[in-house]
């Protein structure tokens, strides 16, 4: 981090990827889940789900658990700790995505600095994080309906947290989509998540 | 491992020696560790591809899984409250039908005959007597409304009614310290549960569904009924309880499902 030429840090570049591959695992294996009996009237193809079978599918969403949270929190230590999360997300105002939003889709909006987020990418980003904290948590519901009371009340209970963990899963994926266009648009992003610069 | 201290040899030239090894190893090392980086990559861009059935086939892949689920089970353990109660709700919640699941079709379910039926003790019990299914009617029964969770994701609410299996425990002097309960049921299912979950006051010898006897469909002439597990961990059609400390597995669990399975 000495280096003034670093965009992101390690642990983040880390944390990163980390959390991609758990991603990875934790929607593909879920869909396989969903399949075994499905909310809404379609089942996402086999080919594109991770575990073989329901069974199979459970084990690696139970494995991918550990990945994601033990990711999660300390890419959230490291981001409260190192006043980062600060620094990089914050001012955020309605304002400033509106105004960045009508920017960026006139196509004028700069990627100059890449180590400066604009108010959309603030927002998006916080919204990923925020998205993958209500689906621990709802999958926490899912997995322990009787032992955390508390938060199955929160949930509305288990067959509404059911819905929940499905919303928020298929907002991430929205969210995966969106990022991954967002690069392929402006490649010079991808360097920076790598190598650092 | 005890610490080990690294000898001191007198009269020799330690870098030096270092130095030779390195220089004869160099070339055998090399190899292997060129070719476990390549593995190490190519089964990342594997998960990267996602041909997520060809994964899962791989025999260490399945082995560190199922690691995995075993240490799941042990944390499970750890989560588990023995005073946390499942919710209950009122009769007119309860899902009309109760959905019929097992391993088979509904045409296949067992037809157990109460006159011949004797329910069978073996393991760490003091009294190991069978049981008739009138001896278990004498005992206080219990009535609850609870949701039954399959692991499937779907859920239904249903009524059982029977004999606390923490009652029926103590009554045939299991010994409770034991690690696991086993069950062997009429249709060849078989499952076993933790002894904290056994002992759980809402973990029913249910005799009853909605105040009738059990209908064959839903386990005549008893299912263990535990609203802390997950429908797979439910026996119906109980033959045989047995008591132990040897990991006794299940239909299900030794294919791949978790073995705590539930909450």
């Amino acid at each position: 981090m000495a280096d003034t030429q670093t965009i992101h840090p390690a642990w983040l570049r880390i944390t990163h990827w980390l959390n991609a591959l758990a991603v990875l695992i934790m929607i593909t294996s879920g869909w396989r889940v969903y399949n075994a009996s499905p909310l809404f009237d379609f089942y996402f193809p086999d080919s594109i789900t991770l575990g073989g079978w329901l069974g199979g599918a459970l084990q690696w969403h139970f494995a991918g658990m550990w990945l994601l949270m033990g990711n999660g929190l300390l890419y959230l230590v490291m981001n409260l700790g190192s006043g980062r999360l600060r620094y990089r997300f914050f001012p955020l105002s309605p304002r400033g995505v509106v105004a960045d939003l009508s920017a960026a889709l006139r196509g004028r909006l700069s990627h100059a600095d890449p180590r400066h987020y604009n108010a959309v990418q603030r927002l998006v980003y916080l919204f990923a994080l925020l998205d993958i904290a209500v689906l621990v948590l709802s999958g926490l519901v899912l997995w322990k309906s009787v032992q955390f009371e508390t938060l199955r009340a929160l949930m509305g209970g288990y067959e509404t947290a059911r819905y929940i963990h499905f919303i928020a899963m298929a907002l991430l994926a929205a969210f995966v989509v969106l990022h991954v266009l967002m690069v392929a648009l402006v490649p010079r992003t991808l360097s920076p998540m790598i190598r650092g610069k | 491992m005890p610490p080990r201290k690294r000898p001191t040899l007198p009269g020799l030239d330690g870098p030096a020696i270092v130095q030779e090894a390195r220089r004869l190893l160099a070339p055998r090392v090399e190899q292997p560790t060129r070719r476990a980086f390549l593995q190490r990559t190519l089964s990342l861009g594997g998960l990267a591809l996602l041909s997520g059935c060809r994964l899962s086939d791989d025999e260490s892949v399945e082995q560190a899984l199922a690691a995995v689920s075993r240490f799941n089970d042990r944390v499970q353990g750890w989560i588990f409250d023995p005073a946390q109660l499942a919710p209950t709700y009122p009769e007119s919640m309860i899902t009309r039908p109760f959905p019929f699941n097992a391993y088979y079709g509904i045409e296949d379910v067992p037809q157990v005959d109460e006159a011949d039926y004797q329910l069978e003790l073996a393991g760490l019990v003091a009294d190991k007597r069978p049981w008739r299914l009138n001896q278990l009617r004498a005992m206080a029964q219990v009535d609850q409304v609870t949701r039954h969770i399959c692991v499937e994701g779907w859920s239904a609410i249903g009524k059982w009614g029977g004999v606390r299996f923490s009652d029926f425990l103590q009554r045939v002097g299991a010994d409770t310290q034991a690690k696991y309960v086993g069950f062997k049921c009429a249709d060849d299912y078989y499952t076993s549960i933790d002894m904290p979950t056994a002992l759980h006051p809402q973990t029913l010898l249910a005799l009853t569904y909605d105040g009738q006897p059990l209908p064959p469909e839903y386990g005549f002439p008893m299912k263990l009924r535990m609203p802390t597990k997950l429908g797979y961990k439910n026996p119906k059609h109980i033959q045989a309880i047995y008591v132990t400390n040897t990991f006794p597995g299940g239909y299900w669990e030794d294919q791949g499902y978790n073995w705590f399975g539930g909450s």
